[in-house]
């Protein structure tokens, strides 16, 4: 799957099949830190994503140009 | 559908937007921030938390107008203020613009350069000033800004971490006019995370700018939100607990036994605790260097 970044934004490939909690795992991004974005839906993190699939993970923090909160 | 871990909750879109929208009624309600015959300058960035507030409020009848001011930051001003013009023709309300530069003799990357400061320092001084001014020519009473809840708790986090004791005794959700060339100062959203304006935001269709200001890259205040957010992470209701705990039981320990004077400046009239006032002072220094 693809999986698109902000601030800056950049894209990533993350092997599918896989569930939306499990991609943020491997990112190592905090899941309150984000919108997980699939076209006009809001994902959950049970959500099972395949290779096809595009998905945004769009940073919620405000008042700073950062990406999402990193686990330490 | 919205998973919110500080309520231990999954949410479907109108079941959302209902929480959303009490919990923006339930902060107006409980501090008496506005009334629907008072008219509401409401302060928008472009962002998604201030134009999540302006849509609430457009959705709730109450009378408001936007605020926008231009601090003339390169590409990021030129396409928040699109935003915002966006916002506010597609809707059918008001749109105030004041620029910085006009006011203070040039733009924040100017300003910065000049003061040796942060932007952010000189960015906030006029961002107040020129709110309350705003607020003051055009007849509103109140002003309302969108911080939210990790907004609040950061600020929190840093006043405490340097244990600046005005600045406790002066976070508040609502700040009372103390002078009558001083608006009222109100803070609807903040009992929502800025992931729950985020959400809003997005399942409401507005178009909002996702970059940030390039000048908060690095800024103390992101620091302290990263902090609390690997917080929220291990102990959800965390971000909670802390503000509405400092505003239920400790806030009060702060608050100042003795009243500070206020005079008008005596170049533009505006409220100062000495005799100029900071933002002429600093268009002074402006006028310096050019």
């Amino acid at each position: 799957m693809k999986v698109v970044l902000r601030n800056p934004r950049r894209e990533v490939d993350v092997a599918g099949p896989r569930r939306v909690k499990d991609m943020l795992k491997e990112l190592q991004i905090i899941p309150e830190t984000v919108l997980i974005i699939r076209g006009d839906e809001l994902l959950t993190g049970d959500v099972v994503l395949d290779d096809t699939d595009t998905v945004e993970l769009r940073p919620v923090m405000s008042g700073g140009g950062v990406g999402p909160v990193h686990l330490p | 559908m919205l998973e919110l871990r500080r309520h231990n909750a999954a949410f479907c879109t109108p079941d959302f937007l209902t929480f959303f929208r009490r919990q923006v009624a339930a902060a107006v309600r409980k501090h008496r921030m506005f009334t629907r015959d008072e008219r509401v300058l409401v302060a928008v960035s472009g962002g998604k938390d201030s134009l999540a507030l302006w849509d609430v409020l457009i959705e709730e009848s109450y009378q408001t107008s936007g605020l926008y001011l231009d601090l003339g930051i390169h590409d990021y001003s030129v396409e928040s203020k699109a935003k915002c013009e966006a916002f506010a023709a597609a809707r059918g309300v008001p749109l105030i613009v004041s620029s910085v530069a006009e006011a203070v003799g040039a733009p924040v990357p100017v300003i910065q350069k000049v003061t040796r400061r942060p932007a952010c320092s000189g960015c906030g001084l006029s961002k107040r000033y020129l709110m309350n001014k705003a607020a003051l020519d055009h007849g509103f009473p109140v002003v309302a800004t969108g911080h939210n809840l990790d907004d609040e708790a950061a600020t929190l986090l840093g006043s405490v971490m340097q244990w600046q004791t005005d600045a406790l005794s002066r976070q508040s959700p609502a700040l009372p006019s103390t002078h009558r060339r001083l608006a009222r100062r109100v803070k609807p959203l903040y009992r929502l995370s800025e992931r729950e304006t985020a959400a809003y935001a997005f399942l409401r269709k507005i178009d909002y700018i996702v970059e940030e200001c390039p000048f908060a890259r690095g800024a103390t205040s992101i620091a302290h939100k990263e902090i609390l957010s690997r917080m929220e992470a291990a102990s959800p209701g965390a971000k909670h607990n802390f503000l509405f705990g400092f505003l239920e039981k400790a806030r009060a320990a702060f608050e100042r036994s003795e009243t500070v004077h206020l005079n008008e400046c005596e170049r533009c009239g505006q409220v100062t605790t000495g005799t100029i006032c900071a933002f002429c002072r600093l268009a002074d220094e402006v006028k310096r260097s050019s």
